[in-house]
């Protein structure tokens, strides 16, 4: 079952898997659901599951960058705000650097998907904070009220960033943090397709057909039975080249792949089809992953945009739904084409 | 051609614009013979919905001949005199098959959007914004159709423009308002708003065996309207003090069984409440104005129906959920599942049970369509429903 890139993979096929029974369970045998699937679709919650705090560092994120374009926009202002009675040039310029500071701070949250390290950092920037303050406080021209107003406030920021961090960093993490620790983006999505298993896995197995639903790949061909060749588009009109080769398949149900050594940049993949409950059609869940050029820091960038990796995915797996069920991808004028079209017209009134 | 384009609030122009081309397999071309403005294109002139762009080409309730046909259309031919539904749908997707053609999950290009914005999308409609996919509408000479051999009706020989052009729309919306209530006999249905959907709800309310159908608007036209065609008794609720109280004396205590909501985002009231909602929607608090949507809940009786067919295009405050939960009060809505409607709407037409002409006012040529905008949001000359004629 490794088929990915690193160590641990997750988003497993939904496939029976016994789990201890339940003790003193609700229901009698017969309600129950079956077991192996109900666990099956847990560790898919389980895979998405966060380690709590995630939407704290958010705001605190956004509150560093609003707190630094402040303090380096108006360190005047806000140097009156803490109460330092005549700012000059020096403290001016130590406030601005702050500003720095709590931006880089900011980017450092918002551009990490496990931004443990970044809350810490912004802890060990308050007490930065606090050692100024209190320098400012020692000058007895300042105007003290004022800045103990900002070190309460600032204690009580330090004690959010504190709970965030402490919440961020508890074990254990899911795979794809540790993932993206080692540099690698992950991404899952799903998509129910109203055609039988059957036909949902012919049409992906047949992979030279990928490209007329994913949009970002140019061509894909066969070599062999396991190999294949893959060309995709990247940014500024350039193409990214690969060799992939199938390392597991289990018919109508699982197909995984992964890059060849050499790869310009490397990546793995697996699709999962299960039947949706009561005649639905097929539940297909896909999970790319791939190492973005640039390393570590390259996966932050990344992660930056981090809706684009997941939503590529999402519009293709929305593509290919629409090709199962309706035989091809839909346009409007205004999705097809640039420039006048009829829901765009040139700028001419019409003769009357 | 030309085609009525929204420049902007409050702007609409007939402008010169590249003739419609087959995009998609299952495309048709429409040479357009008939076409209306929706009560719903006010909230676009008025500039309620996100994601227009100047220029953009209004319309989705409209008929004519088939001039051109995709290479996977198989049951239409270049000259077939078709009424096509508002909703664009595939057919062939989970919810398509189950008849909520507007819920389809494949007509709308711009899903990615609209799922940011409503948790998930709905389908594509003609002429309604790129929320809704961006789609050219049928305010034009001609209009592209997508999955023409799920979507357009053929239109029986012997029967005008006029009576089969509100299949496409206000008809099916006010009948499925009608539908969405269960009415069993001696129920009493009030219906907000006497525009044409209102007007087609109390019409269906009565087809489907309500007792009596109570219609509530401010404009003495519309109300003469819903009492002599339609056959509602009315109240214009600027004379009234409490239109829930009215209602209540006209029910003996017990509320209306059914109330339908045919008003949506841009209602009105008298007083303070008015005023407040105005006030937070020019704030941008909220974006929609749920005045009759309050008033229904409130009057609706305990275990009643409310059916809510008036467009809502944002966020709502001061929801009485109470009401709701406490009263064990249903709500039902929707966007109109038209495709299922059509054809037995269009034999109670032949079959003479309803004849869907009579809410037509004005009639005009395309070219004064945007005249035709401005009398209509202004409510002048007593304008109900105003045809285009290309």
């Amino acid at each position: 079952m490794d088929t990915a890139l690193g160590a641990d993979s997750n988003g497993r096929a939904v496939t029976a898997a016994a789990t201890e029974p339940p003790v003193g369970s609700a229901l009698r045998e017969e309600s129950r659901p079956d077991r192996g699937t109900a666990a099956a679709y847990q560790r898919i919650v389980d895979a998405d599951r966060g380690t709590g705090g995630e939407s704290l560092a958010n705001f605190l994120g956004a509150f560093s960058i609003g707190l630094g374009l402040a303090e380096f926009l108006a360190p005047y202002a806000i140097n009156k705000v803490i109460g330092v009675k005549h700012p000059d040039d020096r403290s001016l310029t130590t406030t601005r650097l702050m500003g720095l500071r709590e931006i880089g701070h900011g980017l450092a949250i918002l551009g990490n998907q496990q931004p443990a390290k970044a809350v810490w950092s912004r802890v060990a920037g308050d007490a930065l904070d606090l050692a100024l303050l209190g320098r400012t406080m020692a000058n007895p021209d300042n105007d003290r009220g004022r800045t103990a107003f900002a070190v309460a406030n600032v204690l009580a920021v330090t004690a959010l960033d504190v709970m965030c961090a402490r919440e961020l960093s508890r074990q254990p993490r899911t795979a794809t943090h540790a993932k993206l620790e080692e540099g690698i983006v992950v991404t899952r999505r799903g998509v129910t397709v109203n055609r039988p298993v059957e036909e949902c896995w012919a049409a992906w197995r047949d992979l030279q057909r990928l490209p007329t639903f994913m949009r970002h790949l140019e061509s894909v061909t066969e070599l062999d039975a396991r190999r294949s060749h893959w060309v995709a588009k990247a940014p500024a009109g350039r193409t990214v080249e690969w060799d992939a080769e199938i390392v597991e398949e289990r018919e109508h149900e699982l197909l995984a792949w992964r890059s060849v050594e050499g790869a310009q940049v490397r990546n793995a993949g697996r699709v999962t089809f299960h039947p949706a409950p009561g005649g639905r059609g097929t539940e297909l869940r896909v999970q790319l992953e791939y190492e973005p050029p640039g390393g570590k820091l390259g996966s932050k960038v990344a992660m930056l945009w981090r809706e684009e990796p997941g939503q590529q995915v999402k519009d293709d797996l929305r593509h290919f739904k629409q090709v199962m069920e309706t035989g091809e991808v839909l346009f409007s004028d205004a999705t097809k084409r640039r420039g006048p079209h009829p829901a765009q017209p040139d700028d001419k009134p019409a003769q009357l | 051609m030309k085609a009525t384009c929204w420049m902007g609030p409050n702007d609409m122009q007939v402008r010169e614009v590249p003739d419609p081309s087959i995009l998609n397999r299952r495309d048709c071309i429409v040479k357009v013979t008939s076409t209306a403005i929706c009560g719903s294109d006010l909230h676009l002139y008025n500039g309620f919905l996100p994601l227009m762009e100047p220029g953009d080409i209004l319309g989705h309730e409209f008929m004519g001949e088939v001039v051109e046909v995709g290479p996977g259309v198989g049951n239409l031919k270049v000259g077939d005199r078709v009424v096509v539904p508002f909703p664009i749908a595939c057919g062939n997707c989970a919810p398509c098959e189950a008849g909520a053609t507007s819920l389809c999950e494949n007509s709308n290009p711009n899903a990615h959007i609209a799922e940011k914005l409503l948790g998930h999308t709905a389908s594509g409609i003609f002429g309604y914004s790129h929320l809704t996919g961006g789609f050219a509408g049928g305010q034009a000479e001609y209009v592209r159709v997508p999955f023409a051999d799920f979507g357009p009706m053929k239109v029986p020989e012997g029967l005008t423009d006029e009576q089969v052009l509100f299949l496409t729309d206000i008809l099916p919306t006010g009948y499925m308002g009608a539908e969405m209530c269960g009415i069993r006999p001696g129920d009493t249905v009030a219906v907000w708003g006497c525009g044409p959907v209102g007007q087609f709800a109390i019409a269906s309310a009565y087809l489907l065996g309500a007792e009596k159908v109570i219609a509530i608007d401010r404009f003495e036209y519309r109300l003469q309207m819903a009492r002599e065609k339609a056959g509602a008794i009315t109240i214009n609720y600027e004379e009234v003090a409490n239109v829930v109280d009215v209602l209540k004396d006209l029910t003996a205590g017990r509320g209306p069984d059914h109330c339908i909501d045919a008003v949506g985002a841009e209602g009105h009231t008298h007083g303070v409440q008015y005023v407040h909602d105005r006030a937070k929607q020019a704030l941008r608090m909220q974006t929609d104005r749920p005045i009759a949507l309050r008033e229904a809940i409130h009057a609706c009786r305990s275990g009643g129906t409310v059916s809510v067919i008036g467009v809502y295009t944002g966020l709502i405050d001061k929801f009485p959920m109470n009401a709701v939960m406490n009263r064990s009060l249903t709500i039902k809505t929707g966007q109109t599942h038209v495709h299922r409607y059509m054809k037995p709407l269009l034999e109670r037409i032949q079959k003479g049970e309803l004849d869907p002409t009579f809410i037509i006012t004005h009639t005009m040529p395309l070219d004064r369509a945007p005249e035709g905008y401005r009398m209509f949001n202004a409510k002048q000359d007593r304008c109900e429903k105003i045809v285009l004629k290309t």
